[in-house]
């Protein structure tokens, strides 16, 4: 039980207060964050193609998301004949929920400066600005990404009709092919904390050369972003959703408060998404400190326990905005490259790169040369690159002659 | 609070058990699968074994059931089948038998190495050493490559094999010359369909 707060010595009614209003917090800021999110996104997509977007439901359109909502709560649900009708209703409830629970480990706030651990105080008793920090950390989002594909292949299986089905299978196929990838980057970044715990995680980037991003060399960070995206379903990854093949994809059939579920979900991923890249690569909430001679700042904001979350949120636009970048400029890409980006390009280069970061961490655990390990380690990596392209360009030379295996 | 944990999650496991075997369904079947693997995972963590309930997770909800329901809905048998049918004669006194010698087996084994698991032993209070987070990580990790390496190795050896084994069987027959083209399939199957026919 004290997985839940290892900070919490023994239960009492203050432990399960400080719990309940963590939950409640994290719930709803969840819900208002992913409703802003989608009107952000109108907003922003809206400027880069010379419209207005949403300016009618309150200031600036800032309730249309909430107007949208209403309307889709008040609509009727239908459901096809040949749905499978337990399945059907499930399905929304698997997309959403998994989306949830990611927030429950992304450490939201805390007081990082001057070298603190980030506990705050709530009646006294000290805890961390994140709802649970379990053992297993990193790999509770894993394990969610790995539920959230049921929601998606169930609700294109259960609707019973050709078009979500063929959309579903898109989706499942391409989160399966790029978890790969993102677990392989991951891991990267888990042997420099050398920690799975989340505030772990967050407590070791503690200064600007100490960020994953910049400790484990950028490459990790940026498969890691492509991968997210393309487990995101979002442009140019949004396959699962082209018009043009496929109606609507998974979702087509779903209408009302199951359709609300799914849009809901899908943005709400993003925001974690953009969440645990924070937490990740750029340190979560700990403050940006630099010192350059004359110029120099200690990252302090003077807004106490609450710096920790301005910064967080701080970082979270940044890439928010940057998913919304991407999804105004790229073009979608076709299915083949897809697959081939995924599994020819972003799991041998996540791996690869993962070997460097290892055998550099023996070289300096056995006070060996650093330099000499990370040549023979480049030579040894560009050979196995040059045999896999090798290997790729024969079998695409056997499927030229003897057609395409399927 | 780990008694109310427990049956919790037996229940939940026992469910889903009953309903992987009852239900007609394969889809259904294969989401009752995953009801009981999520159980174990709760189970696991009841038992500080953090790790090996994400891997439940992960490994099993997240890879393999996924798989069956790619297998089945790809493979189109996503219809309800009648359990009255049975299409192997010997295949229900068979399952019947082999389902009480297992129970046998486990019960046998739990008799007799009663002492061992109600025994608190210095395995397990070493894993879940509560002065360090990732205490579990770290024995298994340090186990498995150390104690087991050569068993880890062997093992991830096997999975290539069964790689380069499914790409073999996938390939056409007769490597060289061009494969026949699909119209050329269609027609060799309207031809046979139609013999048939007549």
């Amino acid at each position: 039980m004290l997985a839940i707060d290892s900070l919490v010595e023994k239960l009492g009614l203050a432990t399960v207060l400080i719990v309940l209003l963590k939950m409640l917090v994290v719930f709803a800021v969840g819900l208002v964050v992913t409703m802003f999110m989608v009107w952000f996104e109108r907003k922003i997509v809206a400027g880069m193609q010379n419209r207005t977007g949403p300016n009618k439901a309150g200031p600036f359109g800032l309730l249309q998301t909430l107007a949208d909502g209403m309307k889709l709560i008040f609509k009727e649900g239908l459901m096809p004949d040949r749905a499978d009708s337990f399945v059907f209703r499930l399905a929304p409830y698997l997309a959403f929920v998994p989306a949830f629970l990611v927030w429950t480990v992304i450490p939201l706030g805390g007081d990082f400066l001057h070298g603190k651990d980030g506990t705050i105080k709530i009646f006294g008793h000290r805890t961390f600005v994140q709802l649970a920090d379990p053992p297993i950390g990193v790999l509770l989002l894993l394990a969610l990404s790995s539920i959230a594909v049921y929601g998606i292949m169930l609700a294109g299986w259960s609707s019973g009709s050709k078009y979500p089905l063929l959309g579903s299978v898109r989706a499942s196929a391409q989160m399966v092919s790029y978890e790969a990838a993102l677990g392989l980057s991951i891991a990267s970044v888990l042997l420099i904390s050398g920690t799975l715990s989340t505030h772990g995680i967050v407590g070791g980037q503690n200064s600007l050369s100490k960020w994953s991003v910049i400790a484990t060399g950028v490459v990790p960070f940026v498969i890691f972003m492509i991968a997210g995206t393309a487990e995101l379903n979002r442009p140019p990854f949004d396959l699962v959703e082209a018009e043009q093949e496929l109606v609507g994809g998974f979702n087509t059939e779903y209408s009302a408060f199951s359709f609300a579920l799914f849009f809901l979900a899908e943005f709400m991923n993003t925001v974690t998404m953009s969440g645990v890249i924070v937490t990740l690569f750029f340190g979560g909430p700990q403050p940006v400190k630099f010192d350059l001679g004359r110029i120099h700042f200690n990252g302090d904001i003077h807004l106490g326990p609450f710096s920790g979350t301005v910064w967080f949120i701080a970082k979270v636009l940044v890439f928010l905005y940057v998913y919304v970048w991407l999804r105004g400029t790229l073009p979608r890409l076709r299915y083949d490259q897809l697959m081939n980006l995924g599994w020819k390009v972003l799991i041998p280069a996540s791996l690869g790169w993962f070997l460097l970061l290892a055998a550099q961490r023996v070289a300096s655990d056995n006070d060996w040369n650093k330099w000499l390990v990370s040549a023979i380690s480049i030579v040894a990596l560009a050979l196995c690159a040059g045999l896999l392209t090798a290997a790729v360009r024969v079998s695409a030379k056997n499927r030229d002659r003897e057609g395409a295996m399927f | 609070m780990q008694l109310f944990v427990f049956i919790c999650a037996a229940v939940m496991i026992l469910a889903g058990a009953v309903g992987v075997i009852v239900r007609s369904h394969p889809v259904h079947a294969a989401l009752s699968l995953v009801l009981t693997l999520f159980g174990v995972a709760v189970m696991f963590v009841s038992q500080d074994a953090h790790f090996l309930a994400a891997v439940e997770v992960i490994v099993y909800g997240g890879a393999i059931v996924v798989l069956f329901l790619f297998v089945i809905m790809l493979l189109g048998v996503d219809r309800a089948e009648s359990l009255r049918i049975d299409p192997v004669k010997v295949q229900r006194p068979l399952a019947v038998i082999v389902g009480l010698g297992l129970f046998g087996l486990i019960g046998g084994a739990i008799i007799e190495g009663r002492k061992t698991l109600t025994a608190r032993g210095t395995g397990l209070d070493t894993a879940t050493d509560a002065a360090s987070h990732d205490s579990n990580i770290k024995q298994l990790a340090n186990d498995l490559f150390s104690n087991h390496v050569f068993a880890f190795e062997v093992t991830s050896v096997l999975l290539v094999i069964a790689v380069v084994g499914t790409v073999l069987l996938a390939r056409r027959p007769g490597k060289s010359g061009p494969v026949a083209s699909a119209a050329e399939v269609a027609a060799r199957t309207e031809s046979t369909t139609g013999a048939s026919a007549k």
